[in-house]
């Protein structure tokens, strides 16, 4: 019961926090002189085609850019109403993307599914790989398996990403036969979902979870053995190795259910991090997620593509920390109980 | 008499390096107390520990013979050559061990019953059902008034003396022949400590198991062990029955345990006639409350009493000390008197740097007076092996303070430094050392040379000696004493230790939560107790005679709570009597 009001109590600090991060995202991208529209209308006039700076005109003012800074917020937030009623984020409008000539909605649906299934495999592959290597590591530490351990996880963190990509597209491809670049074979695009389309999918994204995941898990690897040889020194494992625990067990019961919480704790910081820094890898490996859109949109100061990318990243980052608040609330008695503690 | 365990030549060491622990032998009988005495690094521990093969996993065994035998003393098994496997069994079975600290020897994020209830679950085919039950059964046993309310509570909810009830209620459930127990009392109260000491004793007659004693505390042996074997650098000086090895210890290192040992003298000293007192500090109507905001916003917040009406002062060239269990305000006093902290309002802390000057009060210092007053008035810590930065030369470390207040050039802070090594008898050579190349007792030595580096008036010590084996305690306070008549300090001296407070003491006041219960001087507070409390703090302090158990009905009635005292001292609803004069200078709070 104490649990699912602090669940409402964080949910509703989310949605605040979101507020504010969108006052943020909208003033940063406004920050720079100029937007995508009337660097357009100065190009044209500089080239004398008069007949687009009617287009781009127009588009000012179906898009309120002629108003105030903090009235383009709160129409394109949709707190008010623009020229045409109420739509903003709010009511599911996201703007226009003017670089692309297209809603953005369009342009970035398909993209935003294929980035949330991209950075889940490498989250998952993350845990997989960084759970019983850390653990491995932790419990053999200082032999040969500890060592050959953190050898890989060295490489791992240290090889640049598109680099990784690079040389695995090629032998991949050459030996295992793997696709070379994109999410899905060419005729599926677009196509709607069956068995063939989602084989085809999960081939493609062997790669790029391997690519977008590696940095990841030998860091958190790193970081669990890190934890959990601080745990195996405290007394309590002590305690349980004197009632005759076996150490396969004592150390799965005790050490790594404390060790855990940071591995939990890293849900929130993963997203973001993943997307941000695989933007690089999704435009080697040419795959259709939001990271390369983000990228041309704050180049081109395309105000409404990049705010709305931004304000989904934000989303995944907020959502992953409550979820790793909530979980660290459940596994964690301390936290749960942190006013009775004293 | 069956030996039960028998450990023979036992040699322990690490790497390729002399061994810690050389040629050790000795026999813990059925159903009696065997206690291994010694210092800090004698292989005490190490020697017990490696009766379950728990040992650290760089520490070797390298020859020697432990042999386990049933109660009867029949089926002997050569622990040593046993399998791991094999190992598993034993441990927490047949021999079952509790440790030095409570708080932190139970797992912090599982329930007290699912860790209790494992031991019996590892080694009986009992089911859930029988196995809550005899948990429940246990846990009224070792003294929890709501056994089922334990079972589902985690270690943070509990006090530290309820957990150690609670990790000898898992030691205990299993029915072991061998109750191994590593300093089990050093991390707790005296009060608690007397009765967690009863406790294992009443079991110990209940069930008829071996206890083997790990202490560094000859009061503690006194009240508990039929044998002895004191141990000092990993080797066995002298081993027997206590009451020959207490009462007529022939090895001079016995002897120098024995005389180390602090103790409430025997005969009260006379008391100099009262003149006018000249008081350095004084803290009059102080108060002081926490606000704890509740766990969320809308939760309501706790105010907690830290220090209720604390009136007392401490005179120039001598010693207040203050004593109490952990929770009693004693160290938020400390701070208060330093200016660490302030006091709720309508409090006066006042500090008068010569006879008769003009006073400081330290609620309202600001800035400069801050400053002028601090170097005045300096701090001796608990806790020597944090305290000191490990990555400061020892020169740096004691010109510090000088460099901050801006005293002196860099070579007449070296000169002082070197004066003041010598004051507390370390030499100047070890200047560019770090701190990690010092004992215990030589950091709280530098410790002390840091506080007296400002050449203060005033030190409070905050337990300077709680975390220091006996013989260096005994060291630490002679120094102490000696540099307060030399230089005319005036310490307030914070303590839970009654017997150290015995020696350095003019004034002691006895403080339970939050309240002075009594107050006077040493010779009429420990010689015509009145207070419950400070009787059962007397009553609870274990003496190195085995002619002088502990009386544990006393303990048990001043420790309770304050509904369980007599009726005279008891509380009005939350309101505590007056602290009144019995005799000149003794105070006591009682309902006259």
């Amino acid at each position: 019961m104490a649990l699912l009001r602090f669940a409402v109590f964080r949910f509703l600090t989310m949605l605040a926090t979101l507020v504010v991060v969108s006052v943020l995202v909208f003033l940063i991208i406004t920050l720079p002189p100029g937007d995508y529209l009337s660097n357009q209308i100065n190009e044209l006039r500089a080239t004398g085609q008069s007949a687009g700076i009617a287009k781009a005109e127009f588009l000012r003012a179906e898009y309120s850019l002629d108003q105030p800074l903090y009235k383009q917020y709160l129409i394109w937030a949709g707190f008010m109403p623009g020229p045409h009623g109420f739509a903003g984020l709010l009511q599911g409008e996201f703007g226009w993307s003017f670089e692309f000539d297209k809603p953005v909605a369009d342009l970035v649906g398909g993209a935003l599914w294929m980035t949330v299934l991209v950075n889940l495999a490498a989250v998952l592959f993350i845990y997989a790989v960084a759970l019983p290597l850390g653990i491995l590591a932790a419990a053999k530490s200082k032999t040969w398996v500890d060592y050959t351990s953190a050898f890989v996880g060295y490489l791992g963190l240290a090889t640049p990403n598109f680099l990784l990509a690079l040389i695995l597209f090629y032998y991949g491809n050459r030996y295992l036969n793997l696709p070379i670049g994109g999410l899905m074979d060419p005729q599926y695009e677009g196509q709607p979902m069956s068995f063939g389309k989602m084989k085809s999918v999960l081939i493609h994204l062997i790669i790029p979870t391997f690519v977008i995941g590696t940095s990841g898990a030998a860091a958190m690897m790193q970081r669990l053995r890190a934890n959990l040889l601080d745990e195996l020194g405290k007394p309590y494992v002590e305690t349980a190795r004197a009632k005759g625990m076996s150490e396969p067990r004592m150390l799965t019961k005790y050490p790594l259910r404390v060790a855990f919480n940071p591995f939990v704790a890293d849900i929130g910081t993963l997203l973001p991090s993943l997307i941000s820094g695989s933007v690089l890898v999704s435009v080697v490996l040419g795959l259709q997620t939001i990271g390369p859109l983000l990228l041309s949109a704050l180049k081109s100061q395309d105000l409404f593509l990049s705010a709305f990318v931004l304000m989904f990243v934000a989303l995944l980052t907020l959502i992953g920390t409550l979820v790793s608040d909530l979980l660290l609330a459940l596994l964690d008695p301390r936290i749960r109980f942190g006013g009775r503690e004293r | 008499m069956t030996a039960l365990l028998t450990v023979k030549n036992l040699s322990i060491g690490f790497g390729t390096d002399a061994p810690v622990v050389e040629d050790v032998s000795f026999t813990v009988e059925a159903g009696k107390t065997l206690a291994l005495v010694g210092e800090s690094g004698s292989g005490k521990t190490l020697s017990c520990r490696s009766a379950l093969r728990i040992l650290p996993a760089a520490a070797q065994m390298r020859s020697g013979s432990i042999v386990l035998c049933d109660r009867e003393g029949g089926h002997p098994i050569d622990l040593m050559a046993l399998s791991e496997k094999k190992m598993q069994d034993i441990r927490g079975n047949r021999v079952s061990m509790i440790f030095q600290e409570p708080m932190r020897s139970l797992s912090p994020l599982h329930r007290i019953g699912n860790q209790v209830s494992e031991a019996l679950k590892l080694h009986r085919d009992f089911d859930a059902a029988e196995r809550k039950k005899r948990v429940l059964a246990m846990f009224e046993r070792v003294g929890f008034v709501d056994p089922a309310r334990v079972y589902g509570s985690y270690p943070f909810e509990l006090s530290g003396g309820m957990r150690q009830r609670a990790m000898i209620a898992m030691a205990m459930v299993g029915r072991p022949d061998i109750l191994i127990a590593d300093e089990p009392t050093t991390a707790l109260d005296v009060t608690t400590q007397a009765q967690v000491l009863g406790l294992i004793k009443d079991l110990q007659a209940e069930y008829g198991m071996a206890v083997v004693l790990v202490t560094h505390d000859l009061g503690v042996v006194a009240n508990m062990a039929d044998d002895v074997v004191v141990m000092n650098r990993g080797r066995v000086m002298e081993s027997g029955p206590a009451e020959l090895i207490l009462g007529d210890p022939q090895h001079p290192y016995t002897k120098d345990l024995m005389a180390a040992a602090p103790e409430i003298p025997a005969t009260p000293a006379d008391r100099p006639d009262e003149a006018d007192r000249d008081y350095i500090l004084e803290m009059r109507d102080v108060n002081k409350t926490y606000i704890l905001k509740g766990s969320a916003p809308w939760k309501p917040k706790t105010v907690v009493n830290a220090v209720r009406g604390v009136d007392f002062g401490v005179e120039r060239g001598k010693t207040l000390a203050v004593v109490g269990e952990s929770g009693s305000g004693k160290t938020t006093c400390a701070r208060m008197a330093l200016g660490a902290e302030r006091a709720d309002a309508g409090a006066s802390i006042l500090f008068r740097e010569t006879a008769g000057s003009e006073p400081v009060n330290l609620q309202d210092l600001d800035g400069d007076a801050r400053l002028k007053f601090q170097r005045k008035a300096q701090m001796v810590f608990q806790d020597p092996y944090s305290t000191l930065n490990p990555r400061m030369r020892v020169k740096d470390a004691l010109c510090e303070p000088l460099e901050i207040h801006g005293i002196g050039s860099p070579s007449d802070r070296i000169d002082r430094a070197v004066e003041i090594l010598k004051w507390v008898g370390l030499n100047e050579n070890m200047l560019t050392r770090y701190p990690h190349a010092f004992s215990g007792g030589q950091r709280q030595r530098l410790s002390i040379a840091r506080a007296l580096m400002l050449n203060p008036i005033l030190l409070v010590c905050d337990e300077p000696t709680s975390a220091l084996d006996v013989s260096v305690q005994e060291q630490v306070l002679q120094l102490l004493e000696d540099i307060r008549d030399r230089l005319n300090l005036s310490y307030l001296f914070i303590s839970h230790d009654l017997a150290v407070v015995a020696r350095i003491a003019d004034e002691v006041a006895v403080m339970r939560s939050g309240l002075v219960v009594e107050q006077g001087p040493p010779e009429q507070l420990f010689y015509n107790p009145k207070h419950p409390y400070t009787k059962a703090l007397i009553a609870a302090q274990p003496e190195p005679d085995i002619s002088r158990p502990i009386d544990l009905k006393i303990v048990a009635q001043g420790a309770g709570s304050p509904s369980s005292w007599p009726e005279e001292f008891r509380f009005v609803g939350a309101d505590a009597p007056p602290l009144t004069e019995t005799d000149p200078g003794h105070k006591v709070r009682f309902h006259v």
